[in-house]
């Protein structure tokens, strides 16, 4: 992934700063909140919701176990219809290869349509050191990018701003990169919006070339197919002379039917609408009408790995709509930049190690940040288990053992720093298996809670992290198995 | 009828009221309550923290203990989960592992016996008044497993309706979790404590004397923030609650947390 996120803290020093700041605290629990109720309204008022989100998982399920069938389908789909197709293997492939078509039609700047592929490959930064300046017509990406900043949601990047933060970076920002503000700009939304637009329709006027994801790949005709609120990607998808659209392999659906699904389970998940404003399909090119040349980029980048994985696999049914994110308790306090990846949250806690693996400190972090609460289950329009998969992670991090990386099948490791943990759950696992000496354990305790202090306000090793903040309960008398014998003893002396 | 309790190792080790409590009711409500000796954790926090393999012996030693009874009742949300939804994965990785069905068959055998305490009551005995008093104001955690796992729904707070003298007070944002989560609470502490810190002012806006739920580690976060900051209403197990009637005599704080 991108180079931007190596050697970011692990997921728990991140988050801890990130809940001691209150703004960023204000912001996300705002945002998160209001999306979160709209959404809940949005699918209660459809009766088959259950069913429609089975159809979408049974779908997606369907199309991963028959991939390659369908890749190879929509590659000579797209190819009949004009189009032309490269196979990325990893980030640095899609990177070289847009580069190369960009460099080769001549430009030196792109126009962008909010892309989740493109931000995992860091492909602004390579084009950057190509001399190629990539443009964000995203609203929220365009926030981001003049601000210095990185993505901290999926559907809304500049989730962790707000208003005044925005009227600033535009007002201080906006001239280095074109149009500037206007001299007076408030922080009223409109307003905001207002300065975006005028300072974006200078860039889709002038750009040739576009760079695209896509929100999904319909085999059967080899169209692809974004949805999006701003109308921005509409102008990118159409204006330009050259599209180059990198789409993750896993986007593919096989026919139109399958859409369908889809397009009712997507909006309704991600902006709580009951459809989303612009629908933009286009198949390769068509003449005197947009693009003369078209550019399919499909990118694994670790999802083969991930398919091979019988349990992790489920991660790749995705549509990245960022309900998950929305109800998230951890996201909420944590924010999207602490999870180091493009993608945030519950998704992203059990996307980026599968793509990335679990040899970096802060991924091997990620299947903990989690307390296995469920909300983003009940939600994912696709039904991913996502704490069953974090679970299945953790013990990748703390076992090791047999996983697909790069294609082939290799024996990892078990993380570094859990070896006191193992030997705790061992030793645990072993007392509980061992019931005379756990009541011994317990008796002991109760016996000599006299000497315990009154009150433990630092507790030694890791059960620090519980005392900083919380009490623990004193322990009673005897345990509830001691109190049981003479309970008994004295009903069976009555009866 | 002859029923199992299994008292989960937190509640035996540092909740014994919970199961006294437990006890207490379900033989008033005339079961007849057995505590095999053998029983002792249900393995959830190894699990949930990656270590499959030392849930196993757990899973054998579970469903040996409770091989004769017909129900096994626990008061805990989060244990009965563990059981329910775990012990089929148990099973199911074991087999696709090449290591034969042992596991997927005892699974198979305990997963159907095991209700959570207020499934027990409501679905099982058909009881929704218990013949409690509680004289108090009571605010109900629904607690993540028992609401997302066991889909235990609005049984607690029917029961909870029904205990004579009790003002139920609502809860905002009931249905977040606490942020416990086992180990979660110690290897991301900071969001933890945040996330513990959020629902303590959720309960103490809702003005309630107590705040109860069914399931004790949620309470041990909960309450332990509690303590710390000295602010928030008392905890209590649901199971204590229940049992209480107008004979007994003033709750005593014999156990918990040091106030």
């Amino acid at each position: 992934m991108s180079r931007t996120d190596l050697g970011m803290p692990a997921f728990p020093r991140a988050a801890e700063r990130a809940t001691r700041d209150q703004r960023l605290r204000g912001n996300l629990r705002h945002a998160t909140h209001t999306i979160r109720a709209k959404r809940a309204t949005a699918v209660a008022e459809l009766d088959d919701w259950q069913r429609l989100r089975a159809a979408g998982a049974a779908v997606k399920n369907r199309t991963l176990r028959h991939l390659d069938h369908y890749l190879l389908q929509a590659e000579a789909a797209v190819t009949e219809a004009g189009g032309t197709v490269h196979w990325a293997a990893d980030a640095a492939e899609a990177n070289r290869i847009v580069a190369g078509l960009v460099k080769r039609t001549g430009e030196r700047e792109v126009v962008k349509v909010k892309s989740m592929a493109t931000q995992e490959t860091g492909l602004n930064a390579a084009l950057e050191a190509e001399g190629i300046r990539a443009y964000e017509t995203d609203l929220a990406e365009l926030i981001v990018q003049l601000g210095h900043d990185r993505p901290s949601h999926i559907l809304v990047p500049a989730i962790h701003r707000n208003r005044g933060e925005i009227r600033d970076i535009f007002r201080r920002e906006m001239a280095a990169w074109g149009r500037p503000a206007p001299e007076a700009l408030g922080d009223d939304p409109a307003e905001l919006a207002e300065a975006a637009r005028l300072h974006l329709r200078e860039k889709f006027l002038r750009a040739k070339v576009g760079v695209s994801g896509a929100n999904f790949l319909v085999a059967e005709t080899g169209t692809l197919v974004v949805l999006e609120s701003e109308g921005n990607g509409r102008m990118c998808l159409t204006l330009p002379d050259t599209l180059i659209s990198v789409v993750g392999i896993e986007k593919i659906v096989p026919t139109w039917r399958d859409l369908e699904v889809f397009l009712q389970l997507l909006p309704r998940s991600s902006t709580a609408e009951r459809m989303n404003p612009y629908t933009t399909t286009w198949t390769g090119t068509t003449d005197g009408d947009g693009p003369r040349a078209f550019h399919l980029v499909l990118l694994d980048n670790g999802r083969t790995d991930a398919l091979a994985d019988t349990v992790g696999r489920q991660a790749l049914r995705c549509i990245r709509c960022s309900a998950c994110l929305n109800v998230c308790p951890v996201y909420e306090r944590a924010g999207g930049h602490a999870y180091g990846s493009a993608y945030p949250g519950p998704i992203g806690a059990i996307l980026t190690p599968q793509l990335r693996g679990v040899t970096d400190p802060l991924d091997a972090s990620l299947p903990y940040a989690s307390s296995l609460c469920g909300a983003c289950y009940e939600v994912c329009p696709v039904a991913i288990d996502i704490p069953e998969v974090l679970v299945h992670l953790r013990e990748r991090v703390v076992e090791g053992g047999r996983v697909t990386r790069h294609g082939a099948r290799v024996t990892i490791k078990p993380a570094k720093g859990h070896a006191a943990e193992r030997a705790a759950m061992r030793a645990a696992r072993w007392t509980f298996d061992h019931p005379r000496a756990l009541r011994a354990g317990e008796r002991l305790a109760s016996r000599t809670r006299r000497l315990h202090p009154s009150r433990l306000r630092v507790l030694p090793g890791p059960a620090r992290a519980w005392s900083d903040s919380r009490d623990l309960p004193a322990v009673p008398p005897e345990p509830f198995r001691d109190w049981w014998a003479r309970h008994r003893a004295a009903k069976g002396e009555r009866e | 009828m002859r029923v199992a309790l299994f008292i989960t190792c937190v509640n035996d080790a540092l909740f014994p009221g919970t199961g006294r409590a437990t006890v207490t009711l379900l033989e008033r409500l005339g079961v007849q309550v057995d505590f095999p000796a053998g029983q002792s954790c249900c393995g959830q926090i190894q699990y949930n923290t990656g270590y499959r393999h030392e849930t196993e012996p757990l899973l054998r030693r579970f469903a040996r203990v409770f091989a004769p009874y017909e129900y096994v009742v626990t008061p805990s949300g989060s244990c009965a989960a563990m059981v329910r939804e775990n012990y089929p994965r148990l099973g199911e990785r074991a087999v696709a592992e090449g290591r034969g069905g042992e596991l997927a068959e005892l699974a198979a055998e305990a997963v159907p016996k095991v209700r959570e305490l207020t499934e027990f009551l409501v679905d099982v005995l058909g009881v929704t008044d218990v013949g409690a008093y509680f004289p108090h104001s009571v605010a109900y955690h629904p607690t993540c497993h028992s609401l997302r796992v066991l889909r235990v729904g609005d049984r607690p707070l029917r029961l909870l309706r029904a205990v004579e003298g009790l003002e139920l007070r609502e809860l905002a944002g009931a249905q977040e979790c606490c942020g416990f989560g086992g180990t979660f609470a110690v290897k991301n502490a900071a969001v933890s404590s945040a996330m513990g810190a959020d629902k303590v002012a959720d309960a103490v806006a809702t003005g309630a004397e107590v705040l109860c739920a069914a399931d004790n580690s949620c309470l041990t976060h909960i309450g332990g923030t509690i303590a710390r900051t000295g602010r928030g209403p008392r905890v209590m197990h649901l199971a204590e609650i229940l049992a209480r009637t107008e004979a007994d005599a003033p709750s005593r704080t014999a156990e918990g947390f040091r106030r």
